[in-house]
C-alpha cells in the first residue's frame, strides 16, 4: 500500500471505502493489459457500489481480454482534504494507481446533482476539466447513465456520451479507442469515427445557436455527425450479461444485498417519470433464468437478502411463480426476498405471504397525488380503492406501518389536490382500524412529499416547476390539514429540487455555472452536508444566467429543447399527445393492455414483448 | 451442537475493515461451509458469533480468534479451506477447531511495533524509549465511554518491551495486557508524546503476533 495513503487512512471516516481488495474485485496482470479504464461513479463508495449498472459494465469491460476496468468513487470531504494535502491524486481501487494516465475515464451519471462531483474527480485526478484542453487520445473522458439523456450541462467536460444501456456499446467504444491508439489516430479523427457508432453522442460535433430571448435557435451537427442520436438497448434480456459473480463490499453499502434484475422498462407510462419513458420498451428476463441467477448470486456472495429489482416489480408477469420457485432455496439458506416498487393496484395477499415471513416492518406505496383527478393527469392509474385495499391487506397481514409518497407541484394541481393527500392518509388510518389484526402496537402512517421536478423526455418536459414560495405554501397547507399524531408528515428540502429542475433541463451554457459553482466549493451536492443553494445562486449571478429561465418557464410546443439531438426511442409527438391527455385528465392504458404507439417498439424491431 | 473457534489473519486492506463489517463478512462466508450457525432465541434472533479480542481498525494481526456456535456436531476440520474461498484480500482463516479454552484465560498479547521517523531516528531513541516503557508510572489521557478525557496509568499493563533501531525506524516487540483492562499498543505513542515529545514518531504500525495466557503460553 502507498505509504502516504497508509498515513491518511487512520484519520478518515470509514477507511475501508478507499482500499479495495473486496471479494471478487478483479486484479489483472499489467503485462497482459493494453487498455486501462477508470470507471468512475460521481458519488461515494456506498452509493456507487449499490448501482447495478456499474456492476454490469464492470463485468462486461473486464470480460474483454487486455482490458482492465477499475472502480473509482468520490472521496468524502475528510478524505479529499487529506488527499489534496498529501498530494495523492485520485486513484483506482483495484491497483491503487492514479487514474491520470488511464486510457479511458468513464463516468456513470445517474442524477443531475452528481455533476459537480464529476468536475471535482477530474480535478483530483489531475485531468484537465475541459474536453477542448485535452488534445491527446488519452485519457478519453466519457459518460453514460440516465442523467445523460440531457448531457448538455456537462457537454464541455466530456469527450463523448454513451446513450442507453451500455452492454454492447461500451465494448464498441473501447475497441474503437484501442484501434485508434494502435493506429495513431488524432483525437478528432477518433471522435468523428465514434460519432458513427449508434448511440454515441459527441458534444463537440454539435454547434448550438441561441436566439435573443435565450431559447435555442438551432442545433447544427458538424463533420457528418447524426442529427439525432438514439439510445442503445439490449434486445434480449436472456442473452444479456448478468453479474452473478460480483464484488461483495467488505463495508456496508446502501443496497447491501443481491440485486436480481427481473426486467427493464415499465408498462405503466406515468407522465412525470423519466425512467418510465427512457427505459422503454419493456423486456422481461425469463423466470427460470431469474431463479437461476438469484440462486447463483446468493451462493457466490453469501448474502441472505435478495431484492427483486425493476422499475415496477409487481408488474413482472410471473412474480408469484418466481417467488414460489425460489421458496425452497430461500428457506434452506435463510434468504429474505424484498420487493421494492410495489404498486398499490396489484399488491395481493398471495404476494404478501411470499414476502417477509419473519419480521414485518413497513410497506411503501406511491400514490403520487391526493385526488383521482390528479392521479389521472399524471396517468398513475391507481384508484383510491386500490390504495385502501392494499393497506387493508397489509394491516390484516400484520404490518403496522405504511409509507405513502406524493409529489407537490404537479401540473394542474389545486389546493383541493393537496388537501386530498391528508384525506387519503385519514382513510388509510381508518382502514387500519377496520382490518388490523393486532391493534396493540398501534400504527405508523408516514406521508412524504417531494417537489415535482419536470424532466426531459417526459410528457411534462415543457412544464414549469412551481415557484419556491408556492411550493412552501402547499407544504404548509398540507401540514395544517394533517391533524392526527399517527400520521407523520415529511417534506423534501426545496433548495435541492429547485437546482435539480434547473440542471435537468439546462443547456450547454450551464457548463460555466457548473464550473463556477465547483470553484466555489460544490462537490458532493447530492448530500445535504455539502449542498448550498447560495453558492449556486452566486454562480448563476456571476455567469449572468437566470435559473428561473430553466426551472420555471412554460415552453411552447416546437421550442428546440437542449436535448433535441438525443432520442430515447419515444417520439416527441407521443410525449406531446400524452401532455394533451394529461391536461384533459384522460388516462392512457398500460402497454400490456394495448400499444399506444410511443415509438420505442422500433428499438426491438417492431413488437414489444410485454 | 458444537462451539467452534477460528484462527485468522487480518492484514493489508482487510486491516481497515471495522469490527461490525468484519462480523458481516464472516456471516456471509458461513453459507459456504454447510454449517448452520446457531441463532439467539427471542424476537429478533441474531447469529451467535463473536470476535474474541476486537482489533483496532488499521492494525494487522496474525492471531485473530472468532467464536461461533453451530447446530451440527463437528470438530471443525475442512472449514477453514471452505471459508477462504470467499474472503476479501488480507483475511485468511488458518484453522477451525473446537473452542475448548475459555476466553477468560486469555491474558496477554504480543505485538510487533514499528515507529517511523521520517527525518531519521533521533540519537539513542530505542534505549530512551525502552527506559520510558519500563517506568513505574505512565499517565496518558484516554477518552472514557462517556467521551470525557481521563488520566490512565498504562504502566501496569505493559509487561515487556524490546526495541531496536532499524533503517529509519524503531522496531520491536511488546507484551501488554489483553483484557480487564487491555492496552491498545497504539497508545504507547501517546505516552511518548507526553513524556518524550522530541521522540514522537511520525507514524506507528502495530501487528498482533500472539495471544498468551497468564503463564505466557500460547492461547488458542
Amino acid at each position: 500500500m502507498d505509504k502516504r495513503l497508509e498515513r491518511i487512512l487512520p484519520r478518515v471516516q470509514k477507511p475501508a471505502r478507499y482500499v479495495g481488495g473486496e471479494y471478487n474485485a478483479i486484479i489483472k496482470d499489467k503485462a497482459e493489459v493494453d487498455t486501462r479504464i477508470a470507471f468512475c461513479f460521481p458519488d461515494t463508495y456506498e452509493i456507487g457500489m449499490s448501482n447495478l449498472g456499474m456492476r454490469i459494465l464492470y463485468g462486461v469491460m473486464n470480460n474483454m481480454p487486455g482490458v482492465w476496468c477499475e472502480r473509482v468513487f468520490a472521496p468524502w470531504g475528510d478524505m479529499e482534504e487529506e488527499m489534496r494535502k498529501a498530494g495523492i491524486p485520485l486513484f483506482a481501487l483495484e491497483s491503487g494507481d492514479p487514474i491520470t494516465n488511464f486510457d479511458i475515464v468513464a463516468f456513470s451519471v445517474g442524477y443531475e446533482m452528481a455533476f459537480p462531483a464529476i468536475l471535482n474527480m477530474l480535478d483530483l485526478a489531475g485531468i484537465p476539466l475541459h474536453a477542448a484542453e485535452r488534445k491527446e487520445l488519452t485519457p478519453l473522458v466519457i459518460a453514460g447513465g440516465t442523467a445523460m439523456y440531457n448531457a448538455e450541462p456537462i457537454a464541455d467536460f466530456v469527450d463523448l456520451v454513451s446513450l442507453g444501456e451500455g452492454e454492447d456499446l461500451t465494448e464498441e467504444i473501447v475497441e474503437l479507442h484501442r484501434r485508434a491508439r494502435r493506429e495513431g489516430w488524432s483525437k478528432d479523427a477518433f471522435l468523428r469515427a465514434a460519432a458513427k457508432l449508434d448511440g454515441v453522442y459527441v458534444p463537440s460535433l454539435y454547434d448550438i445557436k441561441y436566439r435573443e430571448d435565450g431559447q435555442i435557435e438551432e442545433i447544427i451537427p458538424l463533420d457528418g455527425a447524426p442529427i439525432q442520436v438514439t439510445k442503445r438497448i439490449v434486445r434480449d434480456m436472456d442473452k444479456s450479461y448478468f453479474p452473478v459473480k460480483t464484488i461483495v463490499p467488505s463495508t456496508e453499502i446502501v443496497q447491501d444485498r443481491v440485486m436480481l434484475e427481473l426486467f427493464r422498462g415499465c408498462i405503466r407510462g406515468c407522465r412525470f417519470c423519466q425512467a418510465g419513458y427512457v427505459y422503454r420498451p419493456v423486456r422481461n428476463r425469463s423466470r427460470d433464468l431469474c431463479a437461476q441467477y438469484g440462486v447463483e448470486s446468493c451462493n457466490d456472495s453469501g448474502y441472505q437478502e435478495m431484492t427483486l429489482a425493476s422499475l415496477s416489480t409487481s408488474d413482472y408477469p410471473q412474480l408469484t411463480e418466481l417467488c414460489d420457485q425460489l421458496e425452497d432455496f430461500c428457506a434452506a439458506r435463510h434468504v429474505n426476498l424484498s420487493l421494492p416498487s410495489l404498486r398499490a393496484d396489484n399488491f395481493s395477499m398471495s404476494l404478501m405471504q411470499r414476502l417477509a415471513k419473519g419480521r414485518k416492518t413497513g410497506l411503501t406505496f406511491a400514490p403520487e397525488a391526493g385526488t383521482q383527478r390528479l392521479r389521472d393527469v399524471i396517468n398513475k392509474n391507481v384508484t383510491e380503492e386500490d390504495i385502501l385495499q392494499s393497506c387493508r391487506t397489509a394491516f390484516a397481514g400484520g404490518y403496522n406501518a405504511v409509507k405513502l409518497y406524493f409529489m407537490l407541484g404537479l401540473p394542474t394541481e389545486t389546493d383541493e389536490d393537496v388537501l386530498g393527500i391528508a384525506d387519503l392518509a385519514a382513510r388509510v388510518m381508518h382502514a387500519w382500524r377496520e382490518s388490523a389484526t393486532n391493534k396493540n402496537r398501534g400504527v405508523r402512517i408516514t406521508v412524504s412529499t417531494s417537489w415535482f421536478v419536470p424532466k426531459p423526455h417526459t410528457a411534462f418536459q415543457w412544464e414549469p416547476q412551481i415557484s419556491k414560495e408556492e411550493y412552501e405554501r402547499r407544504v404548509a397547507l398540507l401540514r395544517e390539514a394533517i391533524k392526527t399524531k399517527t400520521v407523520t408528515y415529511n417534506w423534501h428540502d426545496s433548495d435541492t429540487s429547485f437546482l435539480e429542475a434547473v440542471l435537468a433541463r439546462g443547456d450547454r451554457r450551464m457548463g460555466r455555472v457548473l464550473e463556477t459553482a465547483w470553484r466555489k466549493g460544490a462537490k458532493l451536492d447530492a448530500w445535504e452536508e455539502y449542498f448550498s443553494l447560495s453558492r449556486w445562486l452566486e454562480a448563476f449571478d456571476e455567469c449572468g444566467i437566470d435559473p428561473h429561465f430553466y426551472a420555471n418557464r412554460q415552453r411552447e410546443r416546437g421550442e428546440v429543447m437542449p436535448w433535441a439531438m438525443i432520442s430515447s426511442g419515444v417520439s416527441e409527438g407521443y410525449l406531446w399527445r400524452e401532455r394533451e391527455r394529461a391536461f384533459a385528465a384522460e388516462t392512457t392504458p398500460d402497454c400490456r393492455t394495448h400499444c399506444n404507439g410511443c415509438g420505442a417498439n422500433r428499438l426491438v424491431g417492431g413488437k414489444c414483448d410485454v | 451442537m458444537s462451539k467452534l473457534r477460528l484462527l485468522f489473519i487480518k492484514e493489508a486492506q482487510a486491516a481497515y475493515i471495522s469490527h461490525l463489517d468484519l462480523l458481516r463478512t464472516f456471516q456471509r462466508s458461513f453459507p459456504r461451509t454447510e454449517l448452520e450457525i446457531k441463532h439467539s432465541q427471542g424476537f429478533h434472533p441474531h447469529p451467535i458469533i463473536s470476535i474474541v479480542l476486537p482489533l483496532p481498525v488499521g492494525q494487522s494481526s496474525d492471531c485473530e480468534l472468532l467464536d461461533f456456535e453451530v447446530t451440527q456436531t463437528t470438530d471443525g476440520s475442512g472449514i477453514a479451506e471452505k471459508l477462504n474461498t470467499g474472503m476479501p484480500c488480507g483475511l485468511r482463516v488458518l484453522d477451525c477447531y473446537e473452542a475448548v479454552r475459555p476466553v477468560r484465560e486469555l491474558a496477554l498479547l504480543r505485538a510487533d511495533l514499528e515507529l517511523d521517523y521520517d527525518n531519521g531516528v533521533p540519537e539513542g531513541a530505542a534505549e530512551k524509549l525502552t527506559e520510558l516503557f519500563g517506568r513505574e508510572e505512565l499517565i496518558i489521557q484516554k477518552r472514557t465511554k462517556r467521551k470525557e478525557l481521563a488520566d490512565v496509568d498504562i504502566a501496569p499493563m505493559i509487561h515487556s518491551v524490546e526495541l531496536r533501531e532499524e533503517e529509519g525506524k524503531v522496531c520491536g516487540t511488546v507484551v501488554v495486557q489483553a483484557q480487564n483492562p487491555g492496552l491498545n499498543p497504539q497508545l504507547l505513542e501517546k505516552a511518548i508524546a507526553n513524556y518524550l515529545p522530541e521522540l514522537t514518531p511520525d507514524f506507528v504500525r502495530v501487528r498482533r503476533k500472539e495471544l498468551l495466557d497468564a503463564a505466557g503460553k500460547v492461547f488458542r
